[in-house]
């Protein structure tokens, strides 16, 4: 008899009510806090002039979408988070490739490399994040201790908190990509692992360079995992928020680095909140910003996949 | 070969210092003076005069200890009320034959794909809008549903076979009793892991408490650096800074250390899920 | 506690829209004699298991009804059956102990049942002394082998003193010595409890072996009951006839003429009381004798000597595969000749009709 076949003819009125009563938690939460939200999201998005006092609109219609594309916080907001996408999703995965192949070539004090590169996964982004200020930061009394470091190769000091523009997103990129790497690291070092033996061996005995192994073996085989890697990443990365709040404070707007996930807050809560109209346009632009690129990234992996 | 293996060992080493040098940086400013500190233009790599100051003005300048429980009710509160609600939903997705069953399956692993930043703000309003501003049901409730713990806990519950649920139900067991002295006991592995990693979530969320709290006496930890860092103790104590921050990094690295194999598992179980 | 099932039909609605329903068990009518060991058998998916599971109660019948004595236990549901349940992947609880797993039952007794720890522990050890696990009580499942846990199963089941003890190929996750093993002592606890006992399997061997009643079917319709020799003998049908035996039954195309069965241009048998018809001819392997004026006339492929026994594997062109026969050691039989004559035996060969493969008895 196969296992899976359930016994249909027990109790089947009783499992009725049973069954929607053991769900009925769970789904009071979900339809309260994600179901419902989730409707009215879009709602709220077309509702021109809502006053949240009075909770009443003008009407529907796109003028919150306007709104939000000529808002320059907005516009600005975009710009950064595409900067961080772009430069953080391929150096950290392309790190965390280099550093799971060399954690898989190696036996001794495997496990120690491991723990000690998952810490960032367990620790508060906001506490961390005022390390990393601190070590960049320059202030009356010091110039802060990566500015020491450069400044031995000659390079003046600069202040990366609150100075140029590409100071502070090349702060803010490091900051992130330390904090994604160890998941990345986790995802690909047992992606390697999984890589059946009997390749490598084979391979071996046809005395193939280790060169080519990496590109005909172990790169396709783990293919689907690095994906998987870049998708998630992109979808993170445009979701970047409390790393920004933590290097730079609360008023990302004042600091110019603010992201879009900052700016729906901004305009939720905050200074200059109450708008949860623009709040919602500006979450579904992000939502449809992301979704477009996980299809793309999709499209172009199935490609790839499909051609070697 | 040797040369190689240098190599490896170089670079990995390398990136275990990038990784710990923000952790060794905060434990050793922590311990450093005020004055000290200030008075270092070029940072010290050791402290001269180690001082444990810093910690006691963490939790009197500051109401830290005050963040920390707050933070501990509401970990623990959402934890065990989330661990409930999808011990009951995986069972029944998993053990009982009901109408509809699949089609509510679909729609929670559909909304495994929603992006909480969607929900958030109208989540911030219904919350506003019943008076649980300030609140820990205000900080709870929203924080409970975790579909893609359903899901692993249903895959779990699934992979213990049917026929214990037969011989349970001939020996004349009740489904309550199954649930929680056969399938629960079985599954603990996963249901620890779970719980761990909400555990972790909890500690570390930001967001969501931001916004429906502005009262510091609800404030959970993360909020409370951030306080720290626009108010507290002078923007220019950074010492004091720091010892909040290894105060609020300690439990979790704890946490880390002891369940270091069942938190690595989990995570990377949940990496397979896409 | 005897059980008689009458008119029992289980129906499975179709998963999907278009697929039509299962009948798994149709119209099944069976009586049980109280105390014996009765083997269900047939091939996989036959609705055995289906069958048992209605017995047990963790299926409810589609159609008819089930007795336990004079007590008509239909919609009685499973736990206030009194029945022990045995499965053949042990489903043992692996989180428990031995002694915990064979309390588990006892533990779900109430009111006037209930029992008190003592009595729980005296109960428990009873039942693993009964299997020979009273060594093992405080092992977790995972450190036995296949065969001990099976024993912790048969000791749960029997630890509450059930009516009717049910196993569902109990033997099937064992290798072949434990199998050997586990069912002689499967029939050793039936014999000392009594208790009566519906065994499922697909392995006719292993039902021939132990039980003191097979009944076979197929595709969820009944065949035949009986002592297992009797069935052996005396098949009702072509299936019944195919079903058991190792090695299978040979079958031919064949033709009754005259009081005469041919097959091929061959008269190898006098049949009287038949009319003139094609038909199916089952003949066992042991049904066969050497002979050099045999009648039936096979084209010799190969010879396994076997101590005993010698295996002539050879062909005819009337049969559909190979024909396999069994003969004492002491004919001789050269390997090298192309052709070997058989006479067959009229009590080793069955008739059977062409159209609905039913037992046509000859004298």
């Amino acid at each position: 008899m196969s296992s899976k076949k359930s016994l249909s003819g027990v109790n089947s009125t009783a499992n009725e009510v049973r069954g929607w009563l053991y769900l009925l938690p769970a789904l009071l939460f979900l339809a309260a806090f994600m179901i419902y939200p989730l409707i009215d999201v879009f709602i709220y998005s077309f509702e021109e002039g809502y006053n949240s006092a009075s909770q009443t609109s003008f009407g529907m219609g796109l003028y919150n979408y306007m709104y939000i594309l000529r808002d320059p916080y907005f516009l600005k907001a975009v710009k950064n988070t595409f900067i961080l996408v772009i430069i953080t999703v391929p150096i950290s995965t392309g790190l965390s490739l280099l550093i799971a192949l060399g954690l898989n070539s190696i036996k001794a004090l495997k496990n120690l490399y491991q723990t000690i590169f998952f810490l960032p996964y367990v620790t508060n982004t906001l506490a961390v994040g005022l390390v990393f200020m601190i070590l960049f930061q320059k202030t009356p009394y010091t110039d802060g201790l990566v500015n020491l470091i450069i400044g031995k190769f000659g390079v003046s000091p600069i202040d990366f908190i609150d100075g140029p523009y590409w100071a502070k997103m090349m702060v803010l990129c490091i900051y992130v990509i330390w904090i994604v790497m160890p998941f990345k690291i986790l995802i690909l070092t047992s992606a390697l692992a999984s890589v059946p033996d009997v390749y490598y061996q084979s391979a071996k005995i046809d005395g193939t360079s280790s060169w080519r192994v990496f590109w005909r073996i172990t790169l396709p085989m783990i293919s689907p995992m690095i994906v998987y890697l870049v998708i998630t990443g992109f979808i993170g990365a445009f979701k970047a928020y409390s790393d920004a709040v933590a290097i730079f404070g609360i008023n990302l707007n004042a600091a110019g680095m603010n992201t879009i996930v900052g700016y729906v807050y901004d305009m939720l809560y905050g200074d200059g909140g109450g708008y949860p109209s623009y709040a919602s346009a500006a979450a579904i632009v992000l939502f449809a910003i992301v979704l477009t690129i996980t299809v793309i990234n999709l499209m172009v992996s199935s490609k790839a996949t499909d051609n070697t | 070969m040797k040369v190689k293996k240098s190599i490896i060992y170089i670079l990995l080493s390398v990136w275990a210092v990038v990784v710990l040098f923000p952790f060794y940086w905060m434990v050793l400013t922590s311990f450093k003076s005020y004055a000290s500190y200030a008075g270092e233009r070029i940072p010290k790599f050791y402290a001269t005069h180690p001082t444990f100051e810093n910690y006691r003005s963490a939790f009197t300048a500051v109401p830290l200890a005050k963040y920390f429980g707050n933070t501990l009710i509401f970990t623990l509160a959402t934890t065990a009320l989330m661990v409930l609600v999808i011990i009951f939903a995986a069972y029944a997705f998993a053990r009982i034959d009901f109408r509809g069953r699949n089609l509510m399956f679909v729609l929670c692993l559909a909304l495994m794909m929603i992006p909480n930043e969607l929900v958030i703000i109208t989540n911030f309003v219904t919350i506003t809008d019943l008076g649980m501003r300030n609140t820990f049901m205000g900080l709870i409730l929203p924080s409970v549903t975790s579909v893609f713990y359903i899901y692993l806990l249903k895959q779990n519950f699934e992979q213990v076979p049917d026929e214990l649920y037969y011989a349970a139900k001939v020996d004349g067991t009740s489904e309550f009793k199954y649930l929680f002295k056969v399938m629960v006991p079985i599954c603990r592995p996963t249901i620890i892991t779970v719980i761990i990693l909400k555990v972790i979530e909890c500690w570390n969320s930001y967001v969501w408490p931001r916004l429906i709290t502005d009262d510091p006496n609800f404030f959970l930890v993360s909020n409370g650096i951030q306080e720290i860092r626009e108010n507290g103790f002078g923007r220019d104590n950074i010492p004091a800074m720091m010892a909040a921050v290894v105060a609020v990094s300690v439990p979790l690295i704890i946490l880390f250390l002891i369940f270091r194999k069942k938190i690595m598992a989990g995570v990377s179980r949940e990496g397979i899920k896409g | 506690m005897n059980v008689k099932i009458e008119k029992l039909t289980k129906v499975f609605p179709s998963r999907d829209k278009k697929g039509s329903e299962v009948r798994a068990v149709d119209n099944f009518n069976l009586e049980i004699p109280d105390g014996k060991l009765v083997c269900l058998l047939g091939p996989s998916g036959c609705g055995k298991s289906t069958l048992l599971y209605m017995i047990c109660g963790l299926e409810s019948p589609t159609e008819g009804k089930i007795f336990f004595g004079d007590t008509d236990v239909t919609d009685i549901p499973s736990e206030k059956r009194g029945v022990g349940l045995v499965f053949q992947n042990y489903a043992l609880y692996p989180h428990l102990t031995v002694r915990q797993n064979i309390k588990f039952p006892l533990e779900n007794f109430k009111g006037d049942a209930k029992l008190s720890k003592e009595e729980m522990e005296k109960r428990a050890l009873e039942a693993a002394k009964l299997v020979q696990i009273d060594g093992l009580m405080d092992r977790k499942p995972g450190q036995m082998s296949g065969g001990q846990q099976q024993r912790v199963a048969i000791a749960r089941a029997l630890v509450k003193m059930p009516k009717v003890l049910l196993m569902d190929e109990p033997l099937s996750n064992l290798d072949a010595r434990l199998r050997l093993q586990t069912r002689e002592e499967i029939r050793r606890i039936q014999r000392e409890t009594g208790i009566t006992t519906i065994f499922v399997t697909h392995d006719q061997e292993e039902a021939m072996s132990i039980s003191d009643m097979i009944v076979v079917m197929k595709d969820g319709v009944f065949h035949q009951a009986g002592k297992p020799q009797d069935v052996y003998d005396d098949p009702v049908n072509k299936f019944v006839a195919n079903f058991l035996g190792t090695p299978a039954i040979n079958n031919f195309e064949g033709r009754v003429k005259d009081g005469g069965l041919y097959i091929g241009d061959e008269r190898v048998l006098d049949v009287k009381g038949v009319g003139d018809k094609d038909v199916w001819v089952g003949i066992r392997p042991e049904g066969f004798e050497v002979s050099s004026d045999g009648k039936l006339t096979c084209e010799l492929t190969g010879v396994d000597v076997m101590g005993r026994d010698i295996s002539v594997v050879c062909k005819n062109k009337a049969s559909d595969a190979v024909i396999r026969a069994i003969i004492s050691a002491e004919n001789d039989v050269d390997p090298k000749s192309t052709n070997v004559r058989f006479n067959v035996k009229p009590h080793k060969t069955y008739l059977f009709d062409k159209n609905t493969e039913e037992r046509i008895s000859f004298t």
